[in-house]
Formats: structure tokens, sequence, C-alpha cells
């Protein structure tokens, strides 16, 4: 698939950034005019997969995070989101619903959300050297079927 | 701060406004639950009604929210959900505890 176009970001692992990084994400889509639904649908996942840097890889200590995303010829958006902090001793267990290690006001449901507004997610984690989770999207847009 | 808490009669509505995160939801869950321990009143309501954005961190403050009411004695409604942030939270099965209404 020929790209068309790649934004690469650090960011520091701070919670202040979870809000940057949705709209730099949905900032880079623009070109593909997507829907608002589609907008919010990316912003959500990166939301996700950027708090969990922050809550759970590097557990509120300093660290960094690696956004990377690229956008292809056929409208397809894969944003990758890496860190470099504990990593998961256990990807299946975490992806299940409702499963936290972090108590009561984390829901335990960050994946499952990230996987319903992705259209594939990939997680791939080695404990202790870090996390890099790719949502990957097709925007079709709001001109789709009017074109 | 991006709550405001009405007390009328025996409920307290707490409007909340703004971006729902795992960043901004720390000051909303100290607003909510001071107002609640405080006036202990029989019902909490949550108006989503202002609310642009909403990740899996609404789901936690809902669900901390129901606990520390109903440590209150006081039930626990969500209203004004945007059909989105609606989906976010039926994905939890909340509603089995808290009452949902969408907007």
């Amino acid at each position: 698939m020929e790209k068309i176009n790649e934004l690469r970001l650090t960011v520091d692992a701070r919670s202040i950034n979870e809000g940057f990084c949705r709209v730099a994400a949905a900032a880079f889509i623009a070109e593909l005019d997507p829907t608002i639904e589609e907008l919010c649908d990316v912003k959500t996942a990166v939301s996700e997969a950027v708090t969990n840097c922050v809550v759970h890889a590097y557990r509120e200590k300093p660290g960094k995070i690696y956004i990377n995303a690229v956008i292809y010829g056929n409208g397809t958006v894969k944003i990758r989101v890496k860190d470099a902090g504990c990593g998961i001793e256990d990807v299946e267990k975490a992806k299940e619903p409702l499963f936290t290690t972090m108590g009561d006001e984390r829901s335990g449901l960050g994946f499952s959300v990230m996987e319903s507004f992705s259209d594939k997610l990939t997680v791939r984690s080695k404990p202790g050297s870090g996390t890099t989770v790719t949502i990957e999207k097709r925007i079709l847009g709001m001109n789709y079927g009017r074109r | 701060m991006p709550v405001s808490v009405k007390f009328d009669k025996d409920s307290i509505i707490a409007v909340l406004s703004g971006e729902i995160d795992h960043h901004s939801a720390p000051a909303l869950r100290e607003c909510i639950d001071s107002a609640v321990e405080r006036a202990r009143p029989g019902k909490l309501t949550l108006d989503f009604g202002q609310v642009s954005f909403m990740d899996s961190s609404g789901i936690g403050l809902v669900m901390g929210r129901y606990k520390t009411a109903i440590s209150c004695g006081a039930q626990t409604e969500v209203t004004n959900l945007s059909s989105r942030a609606e989906k976010i939270m039926r994905m939890s099965g909340l509603e089995k505890l808290v009452k949902l209404n969408s907007m």
C-alpha cells in the first residue's frame, strides 16, 4: 500500500498529553475528510492507547510515548502507539473485558473500546521492555458513496 | 471546574461538561463525591448533556460515583448521554446498576 502521509510524535507520558495526542491524530487524518463519527472513533481509540501508556506502562512515572501514524492510498490509517514501559505479562488476559489491575476508577474496558472503534487492533508486548498497540481503521469519509 | 453541582430537594444533579478522560476524571470525582458525602441525597443524577468527549474513563467515573452514592444510600442515574457515550457505557453492563438515559 502506498504511503500518503506520515506523522511521528514523541510526548512525555503525562495525562495532560492524552487530550493532545487524540486531537493531533484527529487533525492528522483531516485530509481524508472523515465523518464526525470516524473522527470520534479515532480520537477515542488513541485516547485509550495513550492512557494505557500513562497509567499502566509507566504507572504515572516519567517516560516517553511514541506515536507513528500513517495514511495509506486507500484511506486506511494506521496509528501505532508505543511505550518503553513495564510491558504486559499476558496480553490476552489484559484484553479481556473488565479486566483491570488498577482498582475501582478504571473500568478495564480500554482494549474493548479500542477494538470496537477500530477495524483491527494489534498488541505486541514484552515484559520489561514495553508495549506497541497498532490501531487500524479505514476512513471512508464524508463523500463516501457520493463520488 | 467542568462540573456544576445543583442541590434539588433530596437529590443532587451534577452537570458535567467538556472532555472526560483519565486526566480530567479525578477532579470531577472529588467534586461529586464531596457533594454526595456532605449532602447525603436520596438520588444522584449525572448529567452528560454538555460532555463533548468521553473514553472508558467515563465508565470508571460513573461506576465509582455509583459506589459512593450507594454507600450513602443514594440511587444513581445518568442523563443526556450522546449515542456514542451510551454505547461506551453499555459495553460495561453499567445499565444493570445505573439507569442510563440518552439525549
